[in-house]
């Protein structure tokens, strides 16, 4: 008898507790590839993570690192001075595009300007999770939010902020990368995009942010499958996929 | 170490260096900005951390990084930029951080002015934030006790693990005194067992100020109400001048009590019963020392560069027992000593309690 060879096991970096994520959602995903990029980069133990405000306030019970919760939109600046007073540290922020890409879009910019030795992991989903399904500023023209009930009108309501293009262009920035995490070759892509960012650190070359196209099937009104055609359809198109900075 | 002439600001950012700050995140405003600037050279050259924020708002929360690490962290600023701290000033207090804030007080509202004054003395001592809780707060009237007090503010930080705040006005901040500085001091490396490093070798840590469950948030509440009722009771501080035989009792903080000291001595040079309450600890106010002082002082002048803040603490404490008046100056406009006597004298007219202040004034008036 061969003994059983496990192929898909828990990896170490995750916490046994059941996420409150709901069905669908990609959070539990983009938790996973974090935790398996920490444990086979061999830092999980020296890893500080940064929690934000959103459905990922609790990024701290399912990622089995030491970590902070941050106000709103301010994990860089948190990020910041974790880092400067533990510089052998890896220190990361996951944030949601509520978080990061409105009221935290001055911290994560001079975070980058500033060329600071962290690792940002930026979830666009396009839409505000944990209050209730509001427009937020990834949010494509056209789309139905509980604060834009008649779907986004750019005249009023203004464009999406294209979170990687600005990033890339601050000289601070060392690695930029938007990846989705909608089907499974994305999904390795995403996570060779985090192993990067995460590198990057270590090297200590600069700033760095992978940010990945997320669903939200509840605030979306979907069901899981039609909200993975949608990132595809809807979201792709706006948010075109790819490595916009890799300074070696 | 010798006397030296120091500038308030300076004489600070020295002394929180000597405290052991080993990181620095501020943003510039007057009259605060030469600590930024001072602190600028200085860390750097000590390997300690120095940022210049983006803004007030980024800075404090540096500040709460560098303390979730348990090292020492400060900030600085005046009136605006403590309004945009206060978020962070808040959630340093929810997660129990250690962190020292400065702030050297401008006139307001709004965009105000840069003159000295004591404006915010509400905004820091009520509770500098959302959520229900008060900071520590220090205020010097000189720039020795500034710089006495910027060490014990460090020690208050990390032995509570609270907010400290050191609350002076842009006189102390911009004026030069003779002063001493601290020797430096021998600071341990090791980490405290709450604070977030790594978590090799043992279960992993969380610092949050997040508790979505009411009766879980209310224990925290409670416990956090318990740390201030101890501190409270501990660490209430206050100077006086002449309170022994006082019929009437200035009450003053900052470089407020300055002028009001000096129009104190001029009181009592013309045989006035007059004495001086200085808190050191506007949160926790001295409520005991002025409790005690209550029987024996017939009424209470509070003299501040506002229109009249402090004053409720003062009245809180006396409870109604004795009169209590104000005297302020608004806007960042100085008051001089002669204000404050004339003050005192209509004080002593108004409340016709002050024995020998009263019957002296008669004499006068006859002459």
């Amino acid at each position: 008898m061969m003994a059983e060879q496990p192929v898909y096991e828990r990896p170490v970096g995750l916490t046994t507790a059941y996420t409150h994520y709901c069905p669908g959602c990609t959070h539990g995903i983009a938790h996973r590839l974090t935790a398996e990029v920490l444990e086979e980069l061999g830092i999980l133990g020296r890893t500080i993570g940064v929690a934000s405000v959103g459905c990922s306030v609790f990024a701290y019970n399912y990622i089995a690192c030491d970590f902070v919760g941050a106000a709103h939109g301010r994990a860089p600046a948190v990020a910041t001075g974790l880092k400067r007073v533990l510089p052998d540290r890896i220190i990361f922020t996951y944030q949601g595009d509520g978080d990061l890409a409105s009221i935290g879009l001055g911290e994560v910019l001079h975070a980058a300007a500033r060329g600071e030795q962290i690792t940002v992991i930026f979830i666009n989903n396009a839409i505000y999770g944990m209050t209730g399904g509001q427009m937020a500023p990834t949010s494509p023209a056209g789309m139905v939010t509980t604060s834009s009930p008649l779907g986004r009108d750019p005249q009023q309501m203004g464009y999406p902020v294209r979170v990687c293009e600005l990033i890339a262009q601050m000289d601070g920035a060392a690695y930029v990368a938007r990846r989705s995490l909608h089907n499974p070759a994305e999904i390795r892509r995403a996570k060779k995009a985090l192993r990067a960012a995460f590198e990057c650190q270590i090297a200590g070359r600069g700033f760095a942010l992978v940010e990945l196209l997320s669903t939200c099937p509840t605030n979306w009104g979907m069901t899981p499958v039609d909200a993975l055609q949608w990132v595809e359809e809807r979201m792709i198109p706006v948010f075109p996929l790819g490595e916009f900075k890799n300074v070696s | 170490m010798a006397r030296e002439l120091l500038k308030g600001n300076e004489a600070i950012a020295e002394a929180a260096i000597r405290a052991g700050l080993d990181a620095y995140f501020g943003y510039p405003i007057t009259p605060q900005t030469e600590l930024l600037e001072y602190l600028a050279r200085r860390m750097p050259a000590l390997g300690r951390a120095f940022v210049q924020a983006e803004s007030e708002v980024s800075a404090i929360n540096m500040v709460y990084g560098a303390a979730c690490a348990g090292k020492r962290a400060m900030t600085s600023s005046s009136g605006p930029g403590i309004s945009l701290m206060q978020e962070g000033l808040s959630y340093i207090a929810g997660a129990e951080l250690p962190a020292v804030v400065v702030d050297v007080m401008r006139g307001g509202p709004g965009l105000g002015n840069i003159a000295a004054c004591q404006s915010d003395y509400f905004q820091v001592t009520r509770s500098a934030g959302h959520g229900d809780f008060r900071p520590l707060t220090l205020a010097p009237a000189t720039i020795q006790e500034a710089i006495d007090l910027t060490g014990l503010a460090f020690d208050m930080a990390e032995r509570y693990r609270m907010l400290v705040i050191l609350l002076i006005d842009g006189n102390l901040g911009q004026m030069m005194e003779p002063a001493e500085l601290p020797p430096f001091r021998q600071m341990s490396s090791t980490m405290p067992e709450w604070a977030v490093s790594g978590a090799e070798g043992r279960p992993h840590r969380i610092i949050t100020s997040l508790y979505l469950q009411p009766e879980a948030l209310e224990q925290h509440n409670l416990k956090l109400q318990k740390k201030l009722a101890v501190i409270a009771e501990r660490e209430q501080r206050f100077a006086g001048l002449y309170l022994e035989d006082a019929d009437l009792i200035v009450v003053a903080f900052g470089s407020a009590a300055r002028v009001a000291q000096n129009a104190v001595e001029a009181a009592r040079a013309r045989g006035m019963a007059v004495g001086l309450f200085r808190p050191i600890t506007l949160s926790p106010f001295p409520v005991r020392a002025l409790e005690r002082l209550t029987p024996r002082a017939r009424a209470f002048l509070v003299v501040e560069m506002n229109a009249g803040q402090m004053v409720e603490d003062v009245r809180l404490a006396v409870a109604g027992r004795a009169p209590v008046r104000f005297y302020g100056r608004l806007g960042g406009v100085e008051m001089l000593p002669d204000e404050v006597v004339q003050a005192i004298e209509q004080a002593m007219r108004d409340t016709r309690v002050t024995r020998n202040g009263a019957r002296m004034l008669e004499e006068e008036a006859q002459r």
